[in-house]
């Protein structure tokens, strides 16, 4: 289909192509084994100025936004789910900033991101609060011209390897979700530590790691927005960042369909090329559909949020909810499609089903999206009345 | 387009057919309607379309260009290749071609020595073939440079005029016969796998492969001399020395300017590197399961150094350890696109040929008739490994002369 | 340090394969692409030109409009500038008569301190234009660099690769330069380096712009004909080789002969 990219975007999407398919391609199959940050990539990425794809111009970025960041994370992903998520995952702690960061704020840390210089991360789950967001124990205390954050935040992806966090600690308990704030953190201020990496089952070569605050002092300048403003940063950062995983599990199953199409045409048996079977391609149609379905639902998401439209929880929870559920269901058919080449490490089909997986937890749970759908349509559909 | 040269489709003739757009190496012609049209900005005039086209409705016209006076030309030239002291092997090779084709044109065959202290080996070079020995000896030739060499070379190329020069197709030939191509206005063809004379009007044919080896070209230098060619190593049939023959030893020396050098030879460092990087290689090796043991991967390794090659394996025989992961040929190791790939008891999974289905030329050896590898083989030899690969060695060693 | 890349625009080479019926070859859907070997010519003066904190890297072209493609990828990876030489008189040229065209481009250029290209072109493989160049310039060369130790405006330090191993080189400058794959790693087009080559107005320089003597260009200043082209004869697939092991090895080995040699 044609998506009618802008000569920019359609650049992005061949360089990104060009990447996934040159330098981290070949290279995803080992660091899945090793589980090592993919630092080397990362490189490549900065030199060829993916990392500032989303940013503003005057921060040195390519003034694009939401949409060019899904179309690269798209392609990076076709390359490996995991690698590319050390650059969605920036974006993710970089939207705190874009949304609600101000000018001084902004200047200081957007150029090193755009430049790929720094990578950032985005800190909310904590061990007792995964979808349920408000009970967050992480607290901030308001110290002179400081805030003192105490508390440990859970399976932050970037975790350790970058070098901005933005984390939401709470300024008011009393207030429950309310009394939610969100600060900049810098990796090397003292009383910020780390946990081990997470031995993960798919994306493996992400890093996801604790993040450990004890007593750790941060300029009361890093504070975005103001206090209280916590909990609604999150919730539009996520709004954002959820076309981003979309299109992560959209490359991550557009790679499982190519794999299939490419093994079912090649593969022999009873004589012929099994993709002549009815039976196999009714799986890759319905797959090939399913897709395409998602793509024009993550792209039109991510257009509606970079044309800065409001209300746009329901299309960003429903493009993350479609395409991840998608990319398990295009993932599994692959692996069935290959049979038992597919479920073996020798191919990488296995792994693509093993990425894809996260997609449906990770950012708000699919159950969570549903709720968030559900709950926008019941409001629209009062609101009519 | 150049006036002196034209090629035109003779409209009447022309069915349209698109016989000469197939054939056209340039893809220089298109259809437009029912005709062919020649883009004359990517045509080079090679003429593969006259000789496709059935109903001779392609015509090229050259225009009669007086022949520069070419008679003054005679002699075959062969410069030969000293390095440290010592006559390259390539240089016996052009004598033996060159031989061959100075007879035919009734001339002497020359050989062309630069060096230093080289005296002792013009005997050796007529005793390959040559009649003339041109020996340019001085301590400013001792190693090969650019500047010296090639000027030495194109002074005594304008002094004697010989009708052609080859030479081999080496680091130090290549960039020094481009040289003296350009400075005595010669035409040159690189890397010829056949030469020959036209008796007629007594040109070298030089015959080279071109896209990789898809097409060949025949290449003549109609109007300059001398006529260059450069062949590679091993390409040509060494001629045998006869201590029998005589020949003439000619000392020639130029002035001092002659040997200047603007660059500077520092140092030369000898670096022999047993085994080739699998993904670069021409030629690849590999062994699978049936190779039995790690001990055994030796008769493996054998061939590929006879061959120059690299050492491939197959994943069974790097999950078993017997060969580092660098050495894996399939999906999740390395893709290869050799020449020539030899797979030793591999059997052939589809995640084997994967890696290295698009060689250009397959050898399989396996025991095993319908291992599935037979099928992608463009030579298939059912029989014992044990047997077939020592034996191979052998005659690869005879043939490389190793 | 100005630092001039040549590079040629060449087919896909492994793409072009026979059609077993016409015993032709087969160009359509042929992409064309830099010549593999420039690449590191393009990397390698985009290093230099970085490593010396200044500088301006122009990248040359001879051939059809079409090459225009190339000197784009070309600044898309670091060259400022580009030029494509381009004219009906240039149809038909040998080593010979282009490596005099790009020399009279280089002369228009002027005040270089380094002319760099590949080893050789992957669809002529001839390795010939590089040297001729230098000879048409009378400047220096080194071929077959490996690695370029250390470089300043007059002259420079280089490794040269041999059959034996290497050879350690100073030359003065301006020097022309031609590169193995040894000597570095191309990097990918940035996204920056992409959007400056869409925009960038490469020049076209004629004949006539590049006060060419019409006596050397073209098929007319080309000192060889080709007089005959024609595909070698089809391989023979799927034999089985069968007999005793020695005999068999014989005969693959002369079978194989010829590719072995030449490899």
């Amino acid at each position: 289909m044609d998506y009618l990219l802008t000569e920019e975007q359609q650049m992005i999407k061949d360089l990104c192509r060009q990447i996934a398919e040159e330098k981290i391609k070949p290279v995803a199959a080992e660091y899945d084994e090793t589980a090592e940050f993919a630092w080397d990539i990362m490189k490549i990425l900065a030199e060829s100025d993916i990392c500032g794809i989303y940013i503003p111009e005057e921060y040195g970025g390519m003034g694009g936004g939401v949409f060019e960041l899904a179309i690269a994370t798209e392609q990076l992903s076709w390359g490996c789910g995991g690698i590319s998520l050390g650059f969605a995952a920036t974006g993710l702690g970089a939207f705190p900033l874009l949304l609600y960061g101000n000018e001084g704020q902004k200047a200081e840390y957007l150029p090193d991101i755009a430049a790929g210089r720094k990578l950032a991360s985005f800190a909310l789950t904590e061990a007792e609060a995964g979808s349920d967001a408000g009970s967050i124990k992480t607290s901030a205390k308001k110290d002179g011209d400081h805030y003192i954050i105490n508390g440990t935040k859970q399976w932050i992806t970037n975790a350790g390897e970058a070098e901005i966090y933005t984390v939401i600690a709470m300024t008011n308990k009393s207030k429950g979700a309310r009394g939610a704030s969100a600060f900049i953190v810098e990796k090397d201020t003292p009383g910020l530590s780390f946990g081990k990496k997470e031995n993960k089952m798919g994306i493996r070569s992400s890093a996801t790691r604790e993040v450990i605050f004890t007593d750790c002092r941060v300029p009361a300048k890093n504070l975005l927005g103001r206090e209280g403003l916590g909990f609604i940063i999150a919730m539009k950062t996520f709004d954002n960042s959820r076309p981003g995983v979309a299109a992560q599990a959209l490359g991550i199953a557009q790679r499982a369909l190519d794999e299939a199409v490419q093994y079912t045409h090649e593969r022999r048996q009873f004589g012929q090329a099994i993709s002549s079977f009815q039976g196999v391609q009714f799986m890759l149609a319905d797959m090939g559909t399913q897709l395409e379905a998602a793509r024009a639902l993550i792209y039109s998401a991510a257009r509606m949020i970079d044309s800065g439209a409001r209300n746009v929880a329901k299309v960003s929870a429903m493009c993350k909810m479609y395409a991840s559920d998608v990319a398990m269901k295009v993932t599994t058919d692959a692996v069935q499609l290959l049979g038992g080449y597919g479920y073996m490490k020798e191919y990488p089909v296995e792994k693509l089903m093993r990425d894809a997986k996260i997609t449906q937890i990770y950012e708000g749970t699919n159950q969570i999206q549903r709720s968030v759908i559900a709950s926008s349509l019941i409001k629209e559909s009062l609101g009519k009345k | 387009m150049p006036d002196k040269a034209a090629i035109k489709i003779l409209n009447e003739k022309c069915t349209g057919c698109g016989l000469c757009v197939k054939a056209c190496p340039f893809g220089a012609i298109s259809m437009e309607g029912k005709q062919a049209v020649i883009d004359l900005t990517t045509c080079t005039f090679c003429g593969a379309c006259v000789e496709a086209c059935k109903f001779n409705a392609i015509l090229i016209l050259m225009k009669e260009e007086a022949k520069a006076d070419l008679s003054d030309y005679k002699d075959l030239w062969v410069f030969c290749e000293q390095k440290k002291g010592e006559i390259q092997s390539v240089s016996f090779e052009l004598l033996g071609k060159g031989r061959e084709l100075a007879d035919k044109l009734g001339v002497s065959l020359c050989a062309v020595l630069l060096g230093d202290g080289m005296e002792g080996c013009c005997g050796g070079l007529v005793a390959r073939g040559a009649d003339k020995v041109y020996l340019v000896d001085s301590p400013k030739l001792r190693n090969y440079q650019d500047d010296p060499y090639s000027k030495v070379l194109t002074a005594l190329v304008r002094k004697h005029k010989p009708e052609i020069l080859l030479c081999g197709a080496t680091t130090m030939g290549r960039s020094l016969i481009s040289r003296v191509a350009v400075k005595t206005r010669a035409g040159l063809t690189a890397d010829c796998t056949g030469l020959d004379i036209d008796r007629e009007e007594k040109l070298l044919l030089q015959t080279r492969p071109a896209f990789g080896g898809n097409i060949m070209a025949t290449i003549i230098t109609p109007d300059t001399r001398p006529q260059m060619a450069t062949v590679r190593h091993k390409v040509m049939k060494e001629s045998e020395p006869d201590a029998k023959r005589k020949g003439e030893i000619i000392k020639e020396g130029f002035p001092e300017e002659t040997y200047s050098s603007r660059s500077r030879l520092i140092d030369v460092v000898e670096e022999i590197e047993e085994t080739v990087n699998l993904a670069e290689a021409d030629i690849i090796v590999s062994g699978g399961r049936g190779v039995g043991s790690p001990d055994n991967f030796d008769i493996i390794k054998e061939l590929a150094v006879s061959v120059n090659g690299a050492v491939g394996a197959s994943r069974a025989v790097v999950d078993a350890g017997w060969m580092p992961y660098s050495h894996q040929v399939g999906q999740t190791g390395k893709t290869v696109c050799p020449k020539i790939y030899i797979a030793c008891g591999i059997s052939g999974q589809i995640q084997h040929l994967i890696g290295m289905k698009s060689a250009d030329i397959i050898v399989a050896v396996n025991k095993d008739p319908d291992a599935p590898i037979f099928s992608v083989a463009t030579y298939g030899i059912v029989d014992d490994l044990f047997k077939i690969v020592p034996a191979l060695t052998t005659h690869f060693k005879k043939i490389l002369g190793k | 340090m100005k630092i001039l890349v040549l590079i040629k625009q060449v087919p896909e080479t492994t793409d072009v394969k026979i059609d077993p019926e016409t015993n032709t070859l087969k160009r359509e859907g042929v992409k064309s692409i830099i010549n593999p070997f420039d690449m590191y010519a393009i990397e390698e003066a985009v290093r230099i030109k970085e490593r010396s904190g200044g500088g301006q890297v122009i990248a040359v072209s001879m051939g059809p409009p079409q090459a225009m493609e190339a000197l784009r990828e070309a600044i898309s990876m670091g060259c400022d500038e580009a030029v494509l030489l381009s004219d009906k008189k240039f149809a038909g040229s040998d080593t010979w008569a282009t490596s005099y065209t790009l020399s009279q481009a280089i002369r228009k250029l002027g005040d270089y301190s380094v002319v760099l290209c590949g080893k050789q072109a992957s669809d002529g493989d001839t390795a010939q234009v590089g040297p001729g160049v230098s000879t048409h310039l009378d400047i220096p060369q080194v071929t077959y660099i490996k690695k370029i130790e250390q470089i300043n405006a007059e002259s420079a330090r280089v490794e040269r690769m041999t059959e034996e191993g290497y050879e350690i080189i100073e030359t003065a400058l301006p020097a022309v330069m031609t590169v193995v794959k040894e000597i570095n790693e191309p990097r990918l087009p940035s996204l920056k380096g992409k959007m400056r080559a869409k925009k960038a107005e490469i020049p076209v320089w004629t004949a006539e712009d590049l006060l060419c003597d019409e006596e050397k260009i073209g098929l007319d200043g080309s000192p060889t004909r080709v007089i005959k082209v024609f595909t070698p004869p089809p391989r023979q697939g799927g034999r089985v080789l069968a007999g005793e092991p020695e005999a068999v090895s014989k005969e693959l080995a002369d079978l194989l002969k010829d590719v072995v040699i030449s490899s």
